[in-house]
């Protein structure tokens, strides 16, 4: 391909956040009327990438050239304006407005000359939009009412109102039925054909093969590959996502589980948890390996009690409890760390002493109710030390420590409770390498001293330096237990990607 | 070492500074904390009244002026709960009106004073539980469950009362609001006694913790293994029961209980707590603070009179001063 055929060319760009480097050097090209797939593991910097290009990232470094000239939009309303538009995952329809006012929001079409609306006008270019998408819609429908892909349909209609020249889909097809997503892809190849260039970004291999023509593939910020969706097969897309280097990953840890601990059966829950079965033993580290959306959270939640569960048993050392909030899992020695430490772990703009001693109070009640201010220290600076938490003091605000810190603190709030089982929902992410390194030695260090430990990561290479097994998710269901042994990248990925070929609802 | 955690913090003070010695990180902390500037302005507009009107601090009317003051207070201390937490206490008028006239009915029907009140603050107790439920349990918004809750309580005083006053108040009950012990009047004694009870909960125990991490983040909090729901029903009730207390003594003050005790009462407390460096968002705010809220805004109120200033131009002046607070919160924490 020569430069002046690529509607959008990029080289060399970069974006970093402070711990990460998301994208370091990607290049990447699409011609007018391309379906181009983007492929990679979480964090492979996918969404870095596409935000990027759609302005709602500014690179630090690199080149955009979008029609032959330099370009680098400065927000998303700019990049719509030349032609570019990004469709999230999480659709940005305003919820309380029929179809006809989210399509026209912001590009309203007015009577002449005056500030009120021409609704005649506005019926007519929508119904001609969505003739042209081929798609029945009720312009005046109670929005919430109407399906994702409908939703999805209207953005799409968006799109083309603002005459659109790169239509990007960040897992466009993530809550489609198969229906949906065969007519999804009329759409596409309709744009397709009046020139539009797609970039579609999907977890499903057999969606990316069928719709592309080739596959871009990503790792770790940096680009990994191009297959050829006509000649490619799976296993070279498989290989270019996984191919990373093994040996700067932490050793793998030997272990020697006790007894069963903890025995889960037919969980089961909204929005997707469907009979979610395994067993713990003390000392053991079981891994939770899937695709983000996979339920390895939702399960986690229902069984502290955070979440709502429809069916399923829990037992505790053979014998069986019903866990129904998050408190009555602290009371079994269950403590669970959430993925997102900003939201779900800490008080912000409390202190270190403060947050790592929120769900020990009972511990340290003198009189009743009031807090011994001397155990808190005392707790507090015990585990300052032994997971060497980088703070000024213990009275430092948790909101001004770095990512890793702040971390640990949560770390620290949940071994202060001297829990049994410990289920940890991605532990690292966002954490420099060092620190990462250090929460993994953690880890290690507490399955041998006999806590039984899950671990939710999207990273493999984590859940391979960490886990006795790996329990492999797939759209709420265990696909796969894999033991130890028979752990490689290649056959997590498989379990996780694959499995979902095979699957009733896409044959 | 141990000292210094004993020392009555809230979560919001500042970061510590580098350390200092003796004297200087005293008055260091005092500076930086977040009451200094109010508390200051406070000093500024005592200053400033006297100077027009030397009378405004004659012994007379600090005294008539400290009782004007505990009403509110002792109101917004139990707001300063609730919106620590991130609610909002809209109701707390109307069930001022409903204890003081369910207290002043039961003495007029001669029940003994002291079942009186325990009876008026119970009916506080009850709407504020109600709140609390609603709140809590069917995850109403708090302005939307204590909107009605104003509106139900008001309605039903007038209803029953056919906003007629009781009056009939005996005479071993009015030394509550209108006797003095010290030289300082009794219902200045019972907010300083209230608002110390305060403080030590909402810096010494789990409690009162816990109600600062909901406020901060109450997801966390849920997550910790803290039973949310039972703090935010004690927290709807805490509030009602404070106001209970107020409309109680309002009606030994009055001699009466009348059916708009109380009207507006929802404001001036939230005021007194905004001014006061209380975060409406929740997780921050301080006794200390609301205290000194509540006395900006008496203290102008009586100094307009004093200086013969119409009354009328009290509000106008409470509002310029709601929104100069705000302002000033947010400059600090920016800054």
């Amino acid at each position: 391909m020569t430069v002046s055929d690529a509607l959008l060319e990029v080289k060399g760009l970069a974006k970093s956040f402070p711990g990460v480097r998301a994208l370091d050097g990607v290049d990447f090209s699409i011609r007018a009327g391309e379906v181009v797939g983007l492929l990679g593991e979480n964090g492979a910097g996918k969404s870095t990438l596409v935000k990027t290009l759609a302005g709602v990232y500014r690179p630090d470094a690199g080149e955009i050239l979008y029609q032959g000239r330099r370009a680098g939009f400065a927000s998303i309303q700019k990049a719509q304006a030349a032609g570019i538009t990004l469709i999230f995952q999480e659709l940005n329809n305003c919820h309380n407005l029929p179809p006809l006012d989210n399509l026209f929001l912001g590009r309203e079409i007015r009577r002449r000359g005056t500030p009120f609306l021409d609704y005649p006008a506005m019926r007519a270019k929508a119904r001609e939009l969505f003739d042209r998408l081929g798609i029945e819609i009720d312009l005046d429908a109670d929005l919430s009412r109407l399906s994702t892909a409908v939703q999805q349909m209207i953005e799409i209609a968006k799109a083309l109102l603002n005459d659109v020249k790169l239509l990007i889909m960040d897992e466009p097809t993530s809550s489609l039925t198969e229906k949906e997503t065969e007519r999804l892809f009329k759409v596409i190849r309709e744009l397709k054909e009046r020139g539009t260039a797609v970039v579609f970004i999907s977890h499903k291999l057999n969606e990316v093969f069928a719709i592309t023509e080739r596959i871009v593939v990503l790792r770790d910020g940096k680009n990994a590959g191009e297959v050829n969706s006509r000649t490619g097969t799976m296993a070279d897309l498989i290989t270019a996502m996984v191919g990373r280097e093994l040996a700067a990953v932490a050793p793998r840890r030997t272990a020697d589980p006790g007894a069963e601990i903890l025995r889960v059966e037919g969980l089961s829950g909204p929005p997707h948890v469907e009979d979610v079965s395994f067993t713990l033993r003390r000392g053991e580290i079981l891994g939770f390996a899937g695709l983000i959306g996979a339920g390895r959270t939702e399960t986690a939640r229902m069984l502290i009690g955070a979440g709502p569960r429809t069916r399923g048993r829990v037992f505790l050392d053979g014998k069986e409890v019903r866990i129904r909030s998050p408190r009555e899992a602290v009371d079994h020695g269950i403590a669970y760390v959430p993925e997102d430490r900003k939201i779900q772990a800490l008080v912000l703009q409390m202190s270190v002493r403060e947050n790592l001693t929120l769900a020990i109070h009972r511990s340290l009640l003198r009189f009743w109710m009031f807090l011994s201010g001397r155990k808190e220290v005392a707790i507090t600076d015990d585990y300052i030390r032994t997971l060497r938490i980088k703070v000024s003091s213990r009275e430092q605000v948790v909101n001004n420590l770095s990512g890793g810190n702040q971390q640990k603190v949560v770390l620290a709030k949940w071994l202060a409770t001297k829990p049994r089982i410990l289920i940890l929902d991605e532990p690292t992410r966002g954490i420099d390498v060092a620190v990462k390194a250090e929460v993994h030695r953690i880890i290690a260090e507490l399955a041998a001293s006999g806590v039984a430990i899950i671990v939710i990561s999207s990273e493999l290479p984590e859940i391979l330096a960490l886990s006795d097994r790996v329990l492999v998710m797939d759209r709420g269901r265990v696909k796969r237990v894999i033991e130890r042994n028979d752990a490689t990248q290649e056959t997590i990925m498989s379990a996780a990607l694959l499995a979902s070929q095979t699957a009733p609802e896409l044959l | 070492m141990e000292n210094q955690s004993d020392v009555p913090v809230s979560p919001v003070r500042p970061a510590p500074r580098a350390p200092a010695s003796g004297v200087r990180a005293v008055v260091s902390h005092i500076v930086h904390r977040r009451e200094a500037a109010i508390f200051l302005a406070l000093v500024l507009i005592l200053v400033g009244i006297t100077v027009v009107a030397p009378n405004f601090v004659s012994a007379s009317n600090l005294h008539i002026l400290s009782r004007q003051i505990s009403f509110v207070a002792l109101v917004a201390l139990g707001q300063l709960f609730v919106i620590l937490h991130g609610g909002i206490d809209l109701s707390v008028g109307s069930i001022m009106a409903l204890a003081g006239m369910v207290a002043a009915y039961c003495m007029k029907i001669e029940i003994n004073p002291v079942l009186a009140v325990l009876l008026g603050t119970s009916a506080g107790l009850v709407m504020g539980a109600i709140n609390g439920v609603l709140i809590a349990y069917t995850r109403l918004a708090p302005f939307i469950a204590t909107l009605g809750m104003l509106s139900f309580a008001s309605g039903m005083v007038l209803g029953l009362t056919k906003g007629v006053p009781i009056t009939e108040i005996p005479e071993s009950f009015l030394p509550i609001a209108q006797g003095d012990f010290f030289g300082i009047s009794i219902p200045v004694w019972i907010t300083l006694v209230v608002a110390v009870i305060v403080h030590v909960v909402l810096t010494y125990t789990a409690f009162g913790r816990r109600v600062y991490a909901m406020g901060g983040n109450e997801q966390a909090t849920f997550l910790s293994g803290v039973n949310v729901r039972r703090i935010k029903l004690a927290l709807y009730m805490i509030s009602a029961g404070a106001a209970a207390l107020a409309g109680i003594i309002l009606v030994s003050r009055f001699n009466s209980a009348q059916a708009d005790t109380g009207k507006g009462w929802e404001l001036d407390s939230i005021a007194a707590a905004v001014i006061g460096g209380t975060s409406l968002s929740g997780g921050s705010g301080s006794v200390l603070g609301v205290l000194i809220g509540a006395c900006i805004m008496g203290v102008i109120q009586s100094g307009l009179v004093q200086m013969h200033i119409s009354s009328y131009w009290h509000t106008a002046i409470i509002g310029v001063i709601i929104v100069l607070a705000a302002l000033l919160d947010r400059a600090k924490r920016r800054g």
